[in-house]
């Protein structure tokens, strides 16, 4: 068939555009943004100037921003791993035929369906010193610690970390239950007629034959980690005294609170940075592994 | 006989798991329905209430929860209704021919995979602000028209089938638009659906982009509205009247959700095609 030559072009122009207006261009803007200094509250930087790196070495001198990164690094390495572990033990329990599986399914899954900002409130309800069901539970268990989990400089990142382990281990389930179901029966049971059992089969059987939902399930829960924010604007409006703000929430205080301008491009930068990294690293792993 | 116990078991750990997963959302809706007047107290939120339906009026009363609603799926229609034609024209054209520079096309489009919308935020918001569409729901939307995702599902779809056929439809005089229309979309009916389900989830809960370029009621969506509303002044610890509020905002998707569950999940499940 001939192909016609202007048409293709003609065809793609649209998603084009938009991808270039809103993804390629603002990458452009927060790059030479984040070399110029600009403050739309300070007279004296209403006007771009010049600094170089000088946002980037600002950012990194900054207590506000190094508790930022910690915190990030403990949410992510709490709520990650958390997250993969439960979701693939629920795989497990939800995998095979039992009564009322589809009412069992929905119950872990139903998180998901709700937004963010709903799931907060409600455990922003739940969490209540007192009466909040939460502590009731706990106290029965023998917890005697503080009770005002949003507001407690100690206690507010777990309670992000809680919220977002409820919200996204059915998602994460999900993609586990479809790899297992997926799998080859017949592997399994020749490992097992070999005598390979328990913890040995799901590791060195199982896992490696899901592994390209495992791969997934990470990628998504790192991405999805790094970039929740609503949670925050709920809860605990990243405090108290900075000890819950996380990434994007930072950028939306910098931006928007303090009209920060160059400090915010230069934390976009980051944020894609720290982001395309990990794509990047996820996808050389994953071709190695392949070949 | 070891696989009745194991079974009783699995189901008694399920069982548990499920009811502890349950309890939040049960116990938010429990609140909801509670006469306002009734002070809680440790123990009594489960019981010893009457049903009321006060605290959904008090809310209504307060907020404008239809205008959000109504905004919400204005803004979900018209970004699912730009992507699907964005995307089919595009996928149409990498999945037909292979047309000079095309990879290098397919690659950009692709980056916005690799690079969330939501970090680029301040600087859409300044694009919108230049656009004179800040406030507007067409400036929530307009981001979101052109999506890699979309393009990426469709032509893996379109790619699926035989190019003999395309060819056997234009040698009979089958335009382009006709190709697309009678042939290529028709067969690409599951990815169409995994987009639409998985763009209305996620815009219908997106919350930061929204709160962002909106500062009036006229195109605020339920989720900045829902925020906006537990942070007024008057709500303080009114808990009744603030999970009342949070069930008139998940309710509607959720009746959605349960409708459509199989191709929920499949969606959500293509989305892991990637």
């Amino acid at each position: 068939m001939k192909r016609p030559r202007i048409l293709p072009y003609v065809l793609v122009a649209p998603t084009l555009l938009f991808v270039l207006v809103f993804t390629v261009l603002p990458l452009g803007e927060a790059l030479v943004g984040s070399l110029f200094k600009l403050k739309l509250n300070v007279p004296k930087y209403q006007h771009p100037v010049f600094v170089g790196l000088g946002n980037f070495v600002d950012l990194f001198k900054d207590t506000e921003f190094l508790q930022v990164l910690v915190n990030t690094g403990l949410y992510v390495l709490a709520l990650v791993p958390l997250l993969l572990a439960a979701a693939l033990v629920l795989a497990f329990l939800v995998e095979r035929k039992l009564t009322a599986l589809s009412f069992f399914r929905l119950a872990l899954f139903h998180p998901t369906v709700l937004p963010m900002v709903s799931a907060a409130t409600i455990w922003m309800f739940f969490l209540t010193p007192g009466y909040g069901l939460w502590n009731q539970g706990l106290h029965l268990l023998g917890y005697a610690g503080p009770q005002n989990w949003t507001g407690n400089p100690s206690l507010a990142l777990p309670a992000l970390v809680l919220v977002a382990f409820w919200k996204n281990v059915g998602f994460m389930m999900l993609f586990f239950l479809a790899g297992l179901q997926g799998m080859d029966r017949s592997v399994i049971e020749a490992a097992r007629l070999d005598g390979a059992g328990g913890l040995r089969l799901v590791t060195r059987v199982i896992l490696p034959l899901i592994r390209r939902q495992s791969v997934f399930v990470s990628t998504v829960a790192f991405v999805g980690a790094f970039q929740t924010v609503d949670h925050v604007f709920v809860l605990t409006q990243g405090g108290p005294s900075g000890t819950s703000t996380l990434p994007l929430y930072y950028l939306w205080s910098v931006r928007f609170e303090r009209l920060d301008i160059g400090r915010g491009d230069a934390l976009t930068v980051i944020i894609i940075a720290v982001l395309m990294a990990f794509t990047v690293a996820n996808f050389l792993v994953n071709e190695r592994h392949e070949s | 006989m070891r696989a009745k116990p194991l079974a009783a078991a699995r189901f008694a750990v399920l069982a548990a798991l499920a009811a502890l997963m349950l309890t939040p959302l049960v116990w938010a809706l429990l609140a909801s329905f509670r006469p306002p007047d009734v002070p809680f107290a440790l123990g009594s939120v489960f019981f010893a209430s009457r049903f009321s339906l006060a605290n959904y009026a008090k809310a209504l009363a307060l907020a404008p929860f239809a205008h959000y609603f109504l905004n919400t799926v204005l803004q979900v229609t018209t970004i699912i209704c730009a992507q699907l034609f964005t995307a089919s024209l595009a996928a149409y054209a990498f999945a037909r021919w292979r047309f000079p520079v095309d990879r290098l096309l397919f690659t950009v489009i692709l980056l916005q995979m690799m690079i969330p919308t939501a970090a680029l935020l301040v600087q859409n918001f300044s694009t919108i602000r230049f656009l004179g569409l800040y406030d507007t729901i067409p400036g929530i939307a307009l981001p979101f028209f052109g999506s890699a995702f979309a393009t990426f599902l469709l032509r893996q779809s379109f790619l699926g089938l035989p190019r003999d056929l395309a060819d056997a439809a234009a040698i009979d005089g089958c335009r382009w638009d006709q190709e697309l229309w009678h042939l290529y979309l028709p067969n690409a009916k599951p990815a169409l659906a995994a987009i639409v389900l998985s763009s209305l989830s996620f815009h219908w809960n997106d919350f930061l982009w929204p709160l962002v370029v909106t500062q009036s009621d006229a195109a605020r969506p339920l989720t900045a509205g829902l925020v906006r509303f537990t942070q007024m002044g008057e709500i303080g610890a009114q808990w009744g009247l603030l999970s009342a509020a949070t069930m008139i905002v998940t309710v509607p998707l959720f009746i959605v959700f349960l409708v459509f569950q199989r191709q929920f999940v499949e969606g959500y499940l293509a989305s892991g095609l990637k």
